[in-house]
């Protein structure tokens, strides 16, 4: 398998300016041409499930309704991401033009942002950025207006389909799929619901063009991305790396020396246990992320990640279904039991039964995650949790 | 046509079938909890989850539309699994104190339990660590949240069928629970007490209030004369409960067990389902007569049926403005209970103190009105209990009744005969129906101008539902309503009498007459009636209803001759004062919060 070198990319954070130009050059190209560069490009979205934005776009332009609309996740929830919180500080004015590209391709001549609630401080700021490019956008002649919404302190409502419940003003709750909101979205109108990184990578493809895009990173792993690294490492703080590279090397750079684990992903990640850094690739062949990496020394005992992961998801469950509700309050009182002595550590096994109902019966990527880390922690650290 | 198989078995069905029935179409039954016929789809339980072949995940079959060449398996080792782990999950947060539970033998989830042989609980019983409350507080319904499986049909059906959100979800996580507005008790909120909910509620978490306790003591007493009445509805359904199929009448077998259970009268709310009749239709004329000859400004038009007590409140809370469209005659279990303790007391000699009234309704919502402060006319409390449908079926079990095998009987005299009219009451339109039959005789002098009194047009199911009558040559008194076009209208289900009032509330509306009954299919779709319900087996009760109407040598409610004899007797004329003392009542409006 094709592995990268880990190295540094500065494209996300380079200085703003160039958007209008480069939007007004989209205004007058082929959009089917955009489709299929972005298809091409290999880019996949950055929020953490990477389905092929190109191909997501795709889907939204040929939807056929007489309104669509754009809508930036930017509900950043997943434990240990802090990337987006620092794009919209820093380089705004890419997320927003990287939308109204989105709208120009796919038709849809409105955008919203689903801003956390934590991030509220920024709203100022972002809305003078908004108002500003809504002018903007009318001068070149391209019909698309921005808004903010706001979310409400939900985990869930990262997922696209409870974020548009969130936002027509109804409890955040997942939605069946399909149909998907590329052509049932929000207001059941089509809808491109994205991440705040990936509406950035889009105008980055549109400048450097596809093909120095496709130079970046691995076959299944187009491009860089931005790590939010967090935990016992010697480097914290938001790094743009290439995609690719292996945990080994990853852990050389940012551990402390005396890593044990990595959680790949966040609460809904992965844990990959030393012995597996080398053959671990940072990547949609490996192990995805949406950004977090959090690493953890000798000094941390497992039990105590795995139970604060639980305890997080038995309260962040939207609790509408049955495996993800229960199953969550399950895992954590099971294994606080096996840990009092109150049941076998075979019960341990019944509990990774559990664990993989919940990932092919949940309801939506919430439900169906959280084996992730408990299987993954499971397998690997298993005395850990019985004694 | 979208081709696929099932369990290895081809066949093609339309676009847009789910999974769940195209399983059905092949006699296949996959399991359900969430899914209810009658309610949009909401997938949350996922105990119908089918491996598609190749995908690693389930998919709920309640929620996915076939795809071309989809392969499905129901029953395979992930299903079985999946499903098995699933209905463990629903029990470990479910107070599984079945032999305790009003609900057992009738819960969906003991049935799946029981057939999956769940037997060795292999989680953590969640319930001691819950803080679950029992609400008693409405006099109609009870909630036990730790029989909750959080399936939400009870909130989809307060919010799509009734538009009335008295129910619904809050909180989230492990602390998520089906909740009324800030968690107050039931009887401080906006329920209607209609028991939708109970009749689609999966478990015992909703059940009615029941009161069988107390109507077997006051059987036992000997000091008390117990007298019952039925409802229509009721005779149309009580045989579901009791071995027969659904859309059998009972009604002669429903009669021979109530004798055996002990009741001392056996009557009929038909009576003054009649008398209703009588009462509104009189109503009726003299509002248009009052707009139309003496263009009385206060008259209010359009003029609302009464008779249920689920839309009384359901309009107090939401129209308080329109109140004063409402009839102002009480349901006919209400005029029957002011009637039983004055008129009947009277005539079969007994000291009403001594009477305990009992009703037997296809209703929750008349548990609340029977305990309205206004239904004190007869200078006792009018209905002492009210049973359900159901409950009434539990008694007749209890007492050992081999129901199946009784001879039909006739009810008691006094207050037990009726029509075709009053027996419509019991479906939606039927109220409307029997006041058309009447009236336009006692304006024309004639029948209505439909074949064999069947007023199709207000027949059916569809949720709002308009006709007219043009009357024409008319009798002299009636002069002014010559050539009137009488323009009615007519709701099921209160999400629909929603919509009809809103329209009547913007003046989009030009209504005469206004019938609405809370349930869907009107009284043989309520809340007190056996569970299951689907819209085939209120269209089955439907037509018993009509069949049994058909079937009666009186139609209408003016030949009924015990309405004349009372009329004679005791209570004057129509709109009378003694009518008005205790046939008549009057509303109040209620916040919405």
């Amino acid at each position: 398998m094709e592995t990268k070198q880990l190295s540094r990319v500065d494209l996300i954070f380079k200085p703003e300016g160039k958007e209008i130009e480069l939007l007004k050059k989209k205004l007058n190209e082929d959009g089917d041409d955009f489709i299929l560069e972005l298809i091409d490009s290999g880019l996949k979205g950055r929020g953490g499930a990477g389905f092929l934005t190109g191909l997501k776009w795709k889907l939204a332009r040929e939807a056929k309704a007489d309104q669509k609309y754009v809508i930036c996740n930017a509900d950043e929830g997943e434990p240990g991401t802090f990337k987006d919180r620092e794009i919209l500080e820093r380089v705004p004015r890419k997320v927003f033009t990287g939308m109204a590209l989105c709208g120009h391709i796919v038709g849809a001549t409105k955008g919203y942002i689903y801003l956390r609630a934590e991030y509220k401080y920024l709203a100022p700021k972002l809305k003078k950025c908004m108002a500003d490019l809504n002018d903007e956008f009318k001068k070149i002649g391209l019909e698309f207006t921005l808004d903010i919404r706001y979310g409400s302190g939900a985990y869930v409502c990262g997922e696209e389909t409870a974020l548009i419940e969130s936002m027509e003003g109804k409890r955040g709750e997942p939605r069946n799929k399909p149909p998907f909101p590329v052509t049932e979205g929000y207001l059941n109108k089509p809808t491109v619901v994205n991440n705040v990184e990936t509406f950035v990578n889009t105008m980055i493809i549109s400048e450097i063009g596809f093909k120095e895009y496709k130079k970046l990173g691995t076959d299944h792993s187009r491009g860089m991305k931005l790590f939010s690294i967090s935990g016992d490492a010697v480097k914290e703080g938001i790094f743009e790396l290439e995609l690719g590279m292996s945990l080994a090397d990853f852990v050389e750079e940012f551990g402390d020396g005396d890593t044990k684990a990595v959680q790949v992903g966040g609460a809904s990640g992965f844990c990959v246990p030393r012995k597996k850094f080398k053959e671990t690739i940072i990547g949609f062949e490996g192990i995805p992320t949406g950004g977090s990496m959090k690493i953890f020394n000798s000094s941390r005992s497992m039990y105590n990640v795995l139970h604060n992961y639980l305890d997080f998801f038995q309260e962040e469950s939207c609790g509408q279904c049955t495996p993800c509700r229960v199953g969550c309050q399950q895992l954590l009182l099971g294994i606080e039991a096996v840990k009092r002595r109150e049941r076998p550590s075979s019960y341990l096994d019944e509990l990774m039964k559990l664990a993989d109902t919940m990932k092919i019966s949940a309801k939506c990527g919430l439900g169906q995650s959280v084996g992730n880390a408990f299987v993954s922690i499971i397998e690997n650290f298993r005395e850990e949790i019985v004694y | 046509m979208i081709n696929l198989t099932i369990n290895n078995i081809p066949l093609s069905v339309e676009e847009g079938t789910t999974v769940l029935d195209a399983a059905r179409q092949l006699n296949l039954r996959i399991p359900t909890l969430c899914y209810h016929e009658d309610l949009c789809i909401a997938g949350n339980c996922r105990v119908c989850v089918v491996e598609q072949v190749g995908m690693r995940n389930l998919l709920a079959s309640c929620a996915t539309p076939v795809r071309e060449n989809m392969q499905i398996l129901t029953n395979s080792m992930k299903v079985r699994q999946a499903r098995k782990n699933i209905i463990e999950l629903l029990l470990s947060e479910h107070n599984s104190d079945c032999t305790k539970c009003y609900k057992n033998g009738n819960c969906e989830l003991q049935t799946m339990a029981n057939e999956y042989r769940t037997g060795n609980h292999i989680y953590t019983d969640l319930i001691p660590l819950k803080h679950n409350k029992v609400d008693v507080s409405s006099p109609s319904i009870m909630k036990d949240d730790s029989k909750c499986i959080r399936c939400q049909r009870c909130v989809r059906t307060c919010a799509e069928l009734q538009g009335v959100n008295a129910l619904a979800v809050a909180h989230k996580g492990h602390e998520m629970k089906i909740s009324s507005f800030y968690d107050k008790p039931m009887h401080e909120v906006v329920c209607t007490n209609c028991g939708q909910c109970i009749n689609r509620c999966p478990t015992g978490a909703l059940v009615e209030r029941n009161y069988i306790e107390e109507v077997w003591n006051a059987i036992y007493d000997p000091t008390k004369h117990v007298a019952v009445q039925t409802a229509p509805a009721v005779r149309v359904a009580l045989g579901e409960e009791l071995g027969f199929e659904v859309g059998e009448r009972v009604t002669g077998k429903m009669v021979a067990a109530l004798r055996r259970l002990g009741f001392n009268s056996v009557l009929d709310t038909d009576f003054t389902a009649d008398l209703t009749i009588m009462e509104e239709g009189t109503e009726l004329l003299t509002r248009l007569k009052k707009a139309l000859v003496d263009k009385d400004q206060s008259v209010t038009l359009p003029m609302t049926t009464s008779c249920s007590p689920g839309w009384i409140k359901f309009i107090e809370h939401t129209y308080p403005n329109l109140l004063p469209n409402v009839s102002t005659c009480k349901s006919p279990q209400q005029m029957f209970g002011a009637l039983v303790k004055t008129y009947y007391a009277q005539k079969k000699n007994i000291n009403p103190k001594d009477i305990v009234s009992v009703s037997i309704m296809p209703c929750t919502a008349k548990k609340f009105e029977a305990q309205r402060p206004e239904m004190r006319d007869s200078g006792y409390q009018d209905v002492d209990y009210v049973l359900t449908t159901r409950e009434l079926a539990i008694m007749i079990k209890q007492a050992g009744i081999e129901f199946l095998k009784l001879e039909d009987e006739k009810f008691d005299r006094f207050m037990g005969d009726s029509t075709g009219a009053a027996v419509i009451f019991g479906a939606t339109g039927g109220v409307m129906e029997a006041a058309l039959r009447t009236a336009y005789e006692l304006v024309t002098g004639r029948e209505v101008p439909f074949e064999n009194l069947n007023i199709t047009p207000v027949r059916g199911m569809e949720g709002v539902r308009e006709a007219s009558v043009t009357i024409a040559n008319v009798l002299p008194e009636w002069s002014f309503l010559e050539g009137v076009e009488l323009k009615c209208a007519i709701a099921h289900g209160l999400a629909n009498a929603h919509k009809l009032m809103a329209a009547v509330e913007s003046g989009d509306a030009n209504y005469h007459f206004i019938e609405v009954m809370a349930c869907p299919g009107g009284c043989l779709g309520g809340g007190g009636q056996p569970i299951p319900t689907s819209p085939e087996i209120r269209n089955k009760r439907a037509k018993a209803i009509y069949a049994e109407d058909e079937g009666l040598p009186m139609r209408k409610s003016h030949e009924n001759p015990e309405v004349t004899q009372i009329y004679e007797e005791f209570l004057g004329h129509p709109l009378g004062h003694k009518s008005h003392e205790l046939l008549h009542t009057h509303y109040r409006a209620r916040k919405r919060y």
